[in-house]
């Protein structure tokens, strides 16, 4: 077997807030913090979880749009992490992103042309001004807009339009990996539709693997074969997307799948409403930093940490509640009904 | 008599280049305790009708025509000191973004009080008492110590909840909630879902939810109406129109959005997009709005805007080629 596309190891992003004079009272966030998977060539991974669970900081690091403070990313089996900047420049061009809002995400003073052509020329990816050219075309035509288009200005465009330049400015560079953050979030529902479908035949079409981050349940569960949660900075649960969604392993993700609304009305449905909010990554809870909204909690979630660990065919989970035995545990109830 | 009836309401905006029709000739009605739903896409109309109830529209460039009718009195001829008395009194407002709607440089208590001492005439004291109550109505716990907070110090949650128990603290008989969870996480919007549910029940005031989310519709609303470019394209009981919806545009929202669980029935495709995008609005659109973008479209479509009719008991559809069911007389 073949070494990963991207392997992240106990990666972990710590910020520290400056407070007082020389930074007395210094606070640290602890935004990511020991977060570990891999991504296979070719494959789409998502990354669900609430807003400042660490989602996008886990992208931003594996982008390197900031260091990170341990740990490691492994991009086919090289470590890039440590890597001095010059030498990571050229590895740059097999991760590319795909940003939230499509208004903010684009030089508002270049043309499309140009927005395509930088990361080519960048690259080195054109033979010449007309090979740039017709790479640009067919940059175009991938995402289905047309070709005379190239020669207006991003305000030029709708949202949905300015999503597809963005990502055929991701595909400019021929990456391997595209860290899409939240990239269909902001976009109206037809819109958005266009944009799923767009992706999921790209990938088919060029083989990319998708580090698919978003907050979006349904859309995650039609987007990607592989689901990992998180919560305050950790992954609770990680596994093949049917497990997730048949039959979670950790009662955060089994709030947070109840949580949705479902376009049925009337369907009979067992909703678990967490209390609570999302506790401050700043001084995250002892033990589980679930234990302050858990309704199943008991006395070792307040103390003792809970390691993500397999559960059943390489499900894995962070829960105490796979210790007990199979009748006193609420999760296998779920699994079972 | 229905509590709130608009007809015929045309919101239009003069902008340098051409008149913006945001709403363009929607009626509807809202009867007493009940839950309306509006959905639709950004730019359909759908916020800006909200805000022509309580005339929050700036006029100029503004401009409000038809009638609004709350309990029998057109709101458009009133003046606007008779329209303050209603506006969070009788009729109240939730927006979507609990960071800003709120005044940031006021604690929570002065802004809960500020309604309860204009509208109701409370003393200080008894203004506090009432915003306590309320503040343990809408679930904030350490209700009073929370008073002398300000906003900042709440989460986005804490915020909403603090905004609907301004909103409902003089027992309106009408709440507008303009994407009261959009900004909101899964797991808070469920929990402000669900307050929202137990207190109308508790209050009995009828909710506007304005929303482009259809699982929430789902979930809270009686009746819907779906918008779109500024009208009125289909209306009906929640059951009816996510049973059958009519017209292509509401067939098109429901293809368009995945279904959670969707992988482990099996039923998992490809979402259906609806092509190309909303038309401008500062153009007289002749024909169907939605002929552009509809697979269905004729030329007939294109020269004569369907009438809103009915096409089954109690479901209203303006297209031309919804099918009609025959109509018990």
């Amino acid at each position: 077997m073949s070494a990963p596309l991207l392997q992240v190891n106990d990666l972990k992003k710590h910020f520290r807030l400056h407070s007082g004079l020389l930074g007395a009272g210094a606070a640290t966030v602890y935004a990511v913090d020991g977060v570990s998977f891999s991504i296979e060539k070719g494959e789409t991974l998502a990354l669900v979880g609430e807003s400042g669970c660490g989602k996008s900081t886990v992208g931003r690091c594996i982008l390197r749009l900031t260091d990170i403070t341990g740990g490691q990313v492994v991009l086919d089996g090289r470590r890039i992490d440590d890597l001095s900047i010059g030498a990571l420049r050229p590895l740059r061009r097999r991760i590319q992103v795909v940003f939230q809002d499509p208004f903010s995400s684009l030089n508002p003073r270049l043309k499309v042309r140009d927005i395509l052509a930088e990361p080519m020329r960048n690259f080195g990816l054109a033979k010449s001004g007309a090979d740039l050219e017709a790479k640009i075309a067919r940059l175009m035509d991938a995402v289905r807009l047309p070709r005379d288009a190239v020669d207006r200005w991003p305000h030029e465009f709708s949202g949905g339009q300015r999503q597809r330049i963005g990502i055929a400015r991701a595909l400019a560079a021929e990456p391997d990996l595209i860290v899409c953050d939240e990239a269909v979030s902001a976009l109206d529902v037809s819109v958005k539709a266009q944009i799923v479908n767009l992706l999921q035949d790209l990938q088919q079409e060029l083989g990319l693997a998708l580090l698919f981050i978003s907050h979006d349940l349904a859309i995650v569960e039609h987007m990607t074969r592989r689901v990992a949660v998180m919560y305050l900075g950790k992954i609770v649960e990680l596994g093949a997307k049917r497990q997730i969604f048949a039959a979670p392993k950790h009662p955060y993700t089994q709030a947070l799948l109840s949580a949705v609304p479902v376009p049925e009305p009337g369907a009979a449905r067992k909703r678990i409403i967490l209390q609570g909010d999302v506790p401050s990554p700043i001084n995250p809870p002892s033990g589980c930093r679930f234990h302050t909204r858990c309704p199943y909690v008991f006395d070792r979630c307040r103390t003792q940490e809970p390691p993500l660990r397999p559960t059943e065919n390489g499900h894995l989970a962070a829960c105490h509640l796979h210790d007990l035995p199979a009748a006193q545990n609420p999760l296998a109830a779920v699994a079972a009904a | 008599m229905p509590l709130l009836e608009v007809e015929n309401l045309q919101t239009h905006f003069r902008t340098p280049d051409g008149v913006n029709r945001a709403v363009d000739g929607v009626s509807f009605h809202v009867e007493e305790g009940e839950t309306l739903a509006v959905v639709g896409e950004s730019g359909c109309g759908k916020s800006v009708t909200a805000n022509s109830i309580l005339r929050l529209v700036p006029e100029p460039p503004g401009k409000i025509a038809g009638s609004i009718r709350f309990r029998g009195v057109d709101l458009l001829k009133l003046s606007e000191r008779e329209m303050r008395s209603i506006r969070g009194n009788d009729i109240s407002m939730i927006f979507q973004e609990p960071m800003t709607s709120l005044n940031p440089v006021l604690t929570v208590g002065r802004q809960l009080g500020e309604t309860l001492r204009l509208h109701q005439r409370l003393g200080r004291r008894e203004a506090d008492e009432r915003a306590v109550e309320m503040l343990r109505l809408v679930g904030i716990p350490e209700a009073k110590r929370r008073l002398d907070e300000y906003p900042h110090q709440m989460s986005g949650g804490m915020r909403q909840r603090v905004m609907i128990a301004i909103a409902l603290s003089c027992r309106p008989k009408l709440l507008l909630a303009d994407e009261p969870t959009t900004a909101l996480d899964v797991t808070i919007q469920a929990q402000i879902l669900d307050l929202m549910k137990d207190l109308k029940t508790k209050i009995g005031a009828a909710i506007v939810l304005i929303t482009h989310d259809l699982g929430i519709v789902a979930e809270v609303a009686e009746r819907v109406m779906v918008m779109y470019a500024g009208r009125k394209v289909e209306e009906a009981a929640v059951g009816l129109l996510y049973r059958n919806p009519r017209h292509p545009y509401t067939q098109g929202l429901f293809g368009a959005v995945p279904k959670l669980g969707s992988s482990l029935s099996g039923t998992q495709t490809k979402l259906a997009e609806i092509p190309g995008v909303v038309p401008s609005l500062k153009q007289r659109i002749e024909g169907c709005v939605f002929a552009g973008r509809c697979a269905q479209a004729t030329e007939l479509c294109r020269q004569v805007a369907p009438a809103l009719e009915l096409k089954a008991p109690g479901h209203l559809a303006a297209c031309h080629y919804a099918p009609k069911e025959a109509l018990a007389a």
